[in-house]
């Protein structure tokens, strides 16, 4: 749980206050099956694939997606884990530090990869994401599936695979958590 | 990435209930670091904590990340040093940080120029970070007065400090331990010190790293021990968090981590002991003294060892030795150090750090 609510905590002690649920715990079950045929339906199966979460947010949604997977297909699928905080291009910006693990179980070289991040906004982690993943072998493609594309891209990066997407304000917050996604705004204390 | 962009530095925060208190940036490093006591505790703990983020970076194929691109590390070495030279910059390479490797015997300190003189030389270059080894007690810390945009790192300064040995140390010591317990490193925080007997044994009056490893596992909570012959103790231990132990052999059964010191000719320690043989007779890790150390005992040594003094040249290759580990850790603490200190830079200043 430590982890959902850091999520609702802003660097300089503000706070997470939803506004309004866009979607039920069941929808974003019902969204992760979906999406993960369409990985299955999308690559002809699981041969080669590798699903890859972005920390932290994208993790447990990249086991969810697996967890599927390995139920409806035959071929299991692995399961890695990118955190990409020295990839980024706001370090100096913000205080950017590693929060969790980097696993990448398989050598890289000629698979095809999901990518999985819990929201799309900008577009510059997965950015991050491409360049870390570089540093893994040369994979034969990259795909990204998010659970909420929210807009506001400033990169030209387009997710393949959307659990939903949302209309945002910039200065809303979208929040994915076990019990569904919330739209809200951060309020400061 | 756990909400949007927009919120990547919620991932500055592991602890939750600490955000609610304290603004998040957790970056308790900078602008300098001269000393282990500038950092404390929970400094320590980021430190290892990102050291540990770093240290799988090394396991990879391509061990380099472009996290520090554009800044540049000068290494200014005014005594001789081979691991703690090559490894801070191996730490700035592989952060994609341009190195610049200022080698005193052939710059114009040769011909007379002040220390002063050339530190304001390179921080006109435009230089992000110093590394600064140098003979005097103190040197870092009058650099980091004269910078005004630099950041000093200490690599040891005369008797005075070696902040990032120590610092790999109790890396290296906490590895070890989470490898005995089967449990990844990083989820042992720095909880696993509390308590530690950790034994120092050797030529302490001489040694930077004594001090700096005093300083942090103290601060870490582990009960730190010297042995020596009094010679080669401080003139004054007052303030120390240490006790005195006056025969090693009757302290080693009970110790958790030993960590050994060279003898440091070059400062004269051969004049405080009558005879090197003498010297390992009474303080050497020897083949019988091994035999009384506890089956978990872990053995640090700073090196260079010099074999057959303070540790037997036996010994010296004994699985619980954990030298060469110490020397690949290196590495990935320094990356650390080097990442926390000009990583969060100009975001510390756009929130009004106190860094001017």
């Amino acid at each position: 749980m430590a982890e959902r609510e850091r999520s609702h905590t802003r660097p300089l002690g503000g706070r997470f206050v939803p506004t309004a649920q866009v979607l039920s715990a069941a929808d974003v079950q019902r969204a992760l099956v979906r999406m993960a045929h369409e990985v299955a339906e999308h690559n002809g199966g699981l041969e080669d694939v590798v699903l890859v979460g972005l920390q932290t947010g994208g993790v447990s949604l990249a086991f969810r997606i697996a967890e599927i997977l390995n139920e409806t297909e035959d071929d299991e699928v692995p399961v890695g884990t990118l955190d990409v905080a020295f990839y980024r291009d706001d370090i100096g910006l913000r205080p950017v530090l590693p929060e969790a693990a980097t696993e990448i179980p398989v050598d890289l070289t000629g698979m095809i990869v999901v990518l999985v991040d819990d929201v799309l906004f900008t577009g510059r982690t997965v950015r991050a994401a491409l360049n870390a993943l570089s540093d893994f072998g040369r994979a034969k493609s990259v795909q990204l599936a998010v659970m909420v594309d929210r807009g506001h891209r400033e990169l030209p990066i387009r997710p393949d695979y959307v659990g939903k997407n949302l209309p945002t304000r910039r200065d809303e917050m979208v929040d994915v958590s076990e019990d569904g996604v919330s739209i809200g705004m951060l309020v400061a204390k | 990435m756990s909400l949007t962009d927009q919120t990547q530095s919620d991932q500055t925060q592991s602890d939750p209930t600490q955000a609610e208190t304290e603004p998040a940036i957790r970056t308790t490093i900078g602008p300098h670091l001269l000393s282990v006591a500038d950092l404390g505790a929970d400094g320590i703990a980021e430190v290892l904590r990102v050291a540990e983020a770093f240290a799988e970076v090394e396991r990879r194929s391509i061990p380099k990340v472009p996290t520090l691109r554009g800044k540049v590390v000068a290494t200014l070495f005014f005594e001789e040093s081979t691991r703690t030279r090559l490894s801070f910059e191996t730490a700035a390479k592989r952060l994609s940080a341009d190195v610049l490797s200022l080698a005193v015997a052939s710059s114009s300190v040769k011909k007379g120029e002040s220390l002063r003189d050339t530190v304001e030389t390179i921080e006109a270059m435009g230089i992000d970070a110093v590394v600064l080894r140098h003979s005097s007690s103190g040197a870092p810390e009058q650099v980091a007065r004269w910078v005004e945009r630099a950041h000093v790192v200490n690599a040891g300064d005369g008797w005075h400090e070696h902040p990032t040995q120590a610092l790999v140390d109790c890396f290296t010591v906490r590895q070890v331990l989470a490898e005995g317990a089967g449990v990844e490193p990083s989820s042992l925080g720095v909880s696993c010190f509390a308590g530690l007997r950790v034994l120092i044994v050797g030529d302490v009056r001489h040694s930077r790293v004594a001090r700096s490893e005093v300083l942090a596992y103290s601060a870490l909570g582990a009960e730190v021990i010297l042995a020596g012959p009094s010679s080669l103790m401080p003139a004054s231990l007052e303030g120390w968090p240490v006790t005195v132990a006056d025969d090693l052999d009757g302290v080693l059964p009970s110790a958790d981590v030993v960590s050994l010191l060279r003898l440091q000719a070059e400062r004269g320690s051969g004049a405080f002991v009558p005879s090197l043989r003498e010297y390992t007779a009474g303080w050497g890790l020897t083949q019988d003294r091994v035999g009384r150390l506890g089956q978990h005992a872990i053995v640090t040594h700073p090196g260079p060892m010099v074999r057959g003094v303070e540790i037997a040249s036996d010994v010296a290759d004994l699985p619980s030795v954990v030298v060469t580990r110490q020397v690949t850790n290196g590495v990935a603490v320094r990356m650390a150090v080097l990442f926390l200190l000009l990583g969060a830079d100009s975001a510390l200043e756009g929130l009004g750090s106190t860094r001017g």
